[in-house]
């Protein structure tokens, strides 16, 4: 009976936070299978699943740096150094247990760049993240003076065509990540000290919170999702190119936005933007179904971004 | 009654204001008239706020009329309530810190040619206000640059900018020296002389025993009774106000302080260049240490290098041992708290829960394995707070931002009792809190060093420490000027150390 209530009150909180939201992408399935018969199908489903996964990865990451009132917009040239750095491990002949270590730690560390550079210099993320965005994409192409690299080990590529337990295994990554960062953030003090500095950074600092060490961490794990990301988008093709994951920071900063998180910090949740990254996955889908072009599928994306936030901005004042 | 109706400026006749099913204002009445001073008396969330923001146009009203000069008066929004001659100066400092004196003055009223800001113009005309008005401020300095006490001086001449007929003041000099709230008393002197009616709304009592004509107390949201000033003392305004007799303002101490236990904390010639130097004293367990000086005389600065935010020269003893705090949560670890002087920027998150609030400095006290946090524990941790220090909130999910001054700071001070500090730094406690919190807020400080806690308790309001130390440090120049005690602990030997101006 308690349990009951407690599982309603629950619910109902649930749907008062990303009711508006979840409606939103409701709304647009609902709108893309009329036209679109084929839309509304199981194979469908998975595979805009497997087409967000890259972009939602990215995401959580971005979803932590947001919440600390800073952004980082080197996340798409993580991406694409990923990827090399994976490909290069391989041209050396290393088997897929180092490789993938690897391609990690380098995202670690390019996340911890700028993490470093922001806490410790006191340099604005915005501008850190500018100059290293500009610089890691850069770096893509010192191996290869610009060519792709393909890859050629076979657990890498399973990894974004094989699938395990019925289900693509590009999935149960997202999945699994979704998981975890959900549970740190709202769980354990780490995330909570996230909330915290978001919310006022004065007040943190003065309640002995270690912001420059949690700043600092929270970029190297902006970094490593975004290496996670980078991964899964060579894996699919079978390729690093120099190119790839261009602009998707700012796929990844729409998701959590269009999720609720607030640029101002202190506020958001990974339940928001796997939303926020479903949203535009269904987007992407549905108008490619439709062939729409490219140049029309920009200016919708852009529209339904600004209305879906602007009814979030405009239902949270009238709460207050 | 007091004067003719025809020197009514302002009638406000049973306004009520509801928010959603919660009644803010219960059939409000004040009348004010030209050429007088008006306080009007409430503890916080007794509807002064709310009322102001009804007369500046914030808020409509429920129900009611407001009649400003013979006509009806009903503002759709604050620029309408300005041109109508309404100036509202609020308590929170609403200036841009990156523009000019000048621009800030005459925001949205920039003289302008040919649809450009004319600079020159901007900058004659803002002086002429400021020089008008007395104040010691060049209006071509970026507000930021200025001192918290020069930007409420620019915040009130920003106020006073239009030709008002109706000026209120939302605790002006709530952090204000002496010497810059004199400069504010004159300005509002003169206004009264002019004909310009003022609402003055403060918690210092001295201040409004001096300052008004009338005063109107108002309690729940109800109206009360007005009464000229010269036929009402302090103590039946208090009376008035917290609707109960209060007997003593300063609690007692609840225990006697053992003569010879041996310091906590003991300071040895703290020196931070260009802000203090050789700050001598120590402090036993269970002693509140007064600390009193005029704003710049660098107590807050001291505090903040023995709490690890800055660095100094200079030893520091804790428990015999000597410190040296590189970080806040060096010192926490160590038993230091600090109730910051400002609560809303260093003290609170105010967009988060009263419990995420009260749990934030012993966050590592919650956290099992892993760093899950066990919420249980805080919750009771929380609830319990709220309960013995009485913090009136709907729930523990409430947010910080949402309750009134005296409640938030009762959350600061909850938080730091979660840290069991063996020193607890109060800067300012009392600041812009109602007179019944102010009291419970004391007896809580009394309780903690009964129970062993060694207080520091800074202000610069010389009754609260007179009435709450045990001795006090007084300071000047960023130096301390004497130590006193007993029987050398009055209000006269306290102002001539603190002015320097002592034999």
């Amino acid at each position: 009976m308690t349990q009951n209530t407690a599982a309603k009150a629950a619910l109902v909180r649930a749907l008062k936070q990303y009711g508006g939201i979840f409606l939103s992408l409701v709304v647009l399935c609902i709108v893309f299978s009329i036209f679109n018969p084929r839309f509304m199908t199981v194979v469908n489903f998975m595979n805009i699943l497997q087409q967000v996964a890259v972009v939602a990865i990215a995401a959580f990451g971005m979803t932590w740096v947001i919440l600390l009132g800073e952004i980082d917009l080197s996340v798409g040239s993580i991406i694409a150094v990923a990827g090399m750095v994976g490909a290069q491990c391989f041209a050396f002949g290393m088997g897929f247990a180092p490789a993938i270590a690897l391609t990690l730690a380098a995202g670690a560390l390019m996340g911890m760049l700028n993490g470093v550079l922001t806490a410790k210099l006191l340099l604005p993320s915005f501008i850190v993240t500018v100059a290293t965005m500009g610089i890691y994409r850069g770096m893509v192409s010192l191996p290869t003076n610009g060519a792709p690299a393909m890859i050629e080990n076979e657990t890498w590529t399973a990894i974004g065509t094989e699938s395990f337990l019925g289900l693509p295994i590009i999935i149960w990554v997202v999945a699994v990540l979704f998981v975890i960062n959900q549970i740190v953030l709202s769980k354990t003090s780490f995330g909570r000290r996230a909330y915290l500095t978001g919310g006022n950074r004065e007040a943190a600092v003065y309640s002995g919170i270690k912001v420059d060490r949690l700043k600092i961490l929270i970029f190297t794990i902006s970094g490593v999702m975004a290496a996670i990301s980078g991964v899964l988008l060579s894996s699919r093709l079978f390729s690093a190119q120099t190119n790839a994951g261009m602009s998707y920071e700012l796929d990844a900063i729409a998701a959590a936005v269009l999720g609720g998180t607030s640029l101002a910090g202190g506020v958001g949740t990974m339940v928001g933007t796997l939303i926020g990254a479903l949203i535009i996955g269904v987007m992407n889908n549905g108008m490619n179904m439709l062939s729409v072009p490219y140049f029309y599928q920009l200016i919708v994306k852009g529209l339904v971004i600004l209305v879906a936030v602007w009814l979030d901005v405009r239902a949270k004042q009238a709460k207050r | 009654m007091h004067g003719s109706a025809a020197d009514t400026i302002l009638k406000i006749t049973d306004v009520t204001k509801a928010f959603g099913p919660v009644a803010a204002l219960k059939a409000m009445r004040l009348e004010v008239r030209r050429g007088r001073v008006h306080t009007l008396l409430g503890e916080n969330g007794a509807g002064k706020s709310t009322l102001m923001k009804i007369l500046a146009g914030v808020h409509g009203a429920t129900s009611g009329e407001i009649v400003l000069d013979g006509q009806v008066y009903r503002p759709a929004n604050p620029q309408e309530a300005a041109s109508l001659g309404l100036a509202i100066v609020f308590q929170e400092l609403s200036l841009c810190n990156n523009l000019t004196v000048a621009e800030n003055i005459l925001a949205t009223r920039e003289p302008r040619r040919f649809g450009f800001i004319n600079d020159k113009a901007l900058v004659a005309q803002a002086h002429r206000i400021v020089a008008d008005l007395g104040l010691p401020i060049d209006v071509t300095e970026k507000v930021g640059n200025l001192s918290i006490a020069q930007r409420q001086l620019v915040e009130i001449a920003k106020g006073l900018s239009h030709d008002a007929k109706v000026v209120i003041l939302d605790e002006p000099t709530s952090s204000l020296s002496d010497s810059e709230a004199e400069i504010l008393f004159e300005i509002i002197g003169r206004l009264r002389q002019r004909g310009v009616a003022i609402i003055y709304i403060s918690h210092r009592m001295e201040e409004i025993m001096r300052l008004s004509d009338d005063v109107t107390v108002i309690r729940d949201g109800e109206y009360v009774s007005t009464h000229p000033r010269d036929e009402v003392t302090i103590e039946t305004l208090i009376a008035l106000m917290v609707g109960r007799r209060m007997d003593e303002i300063y609690p007692p101490p609840v225990h006697h302080l053992a003569a010879d236990t041996a310091p906590v904390l003991a300071v040895d010639r703290l020196t931070r260049e260009g802000e203090f130097q050789d700050v001598s004293f120590d402090v036993r367990a269970g002693e509140i240490l007064g600390f009193f000086g005029l704003v710049g005389s660098g107590r807050s600065e001291v505090m903040n290098a023995l709490f690890g935010m800055k660095s100094a020269n200079g030893t520091v003893r804790l428990d015999g041992q000597v410190v040296r705090f590189r970080s806040p949560d060096e010192a926490i670890a160590r038993g230091v708290g600090f109730v910051t002087e400002n609560r809303k920027e260093e003290g609170l998150v105010l967009g988060h829960s009263v419990e995420w609030n009260i749990s934030m400095a012993a966050l590592a006290d919650f956290a099992g394995g892993l760093g899950f946090i066990r919420n249980g524990a805080e919750r009771a941790a929380a609830s319990e707070q709220v309960a013995k220090l009485s913090i009136k909130t709907n729930s523990l999910e409430t947010l910080a931002g949402a309750l009134s001054g005296g409640n938030q700071q009762k959350i600061v001070l909850a938080k730091w009792l979660l840290t069991r500090p063996k020193v607890l730094i109060l800067d300012e406690p009392t600041r812009g809190v109602d007179v019944g919190a102010k009291f419970e807020i004391y007896k809580i400080i009394r309780q903690l060093a009964a129970e062993g806690t060694a207080i520091l308790l800074i202000s610069s309001d010389l009754p609260e420490v007179l009435g709450m130390s045990d001795r006090v440090v007084v300071m000047h120049e960023g130096a301390p000027g004497a130590t006193l005690e007993g029987s050398g602990l009055t209000p006269e030997t306290i102002m001539a150390h603190a002015t320097g101006f002592h034999s």
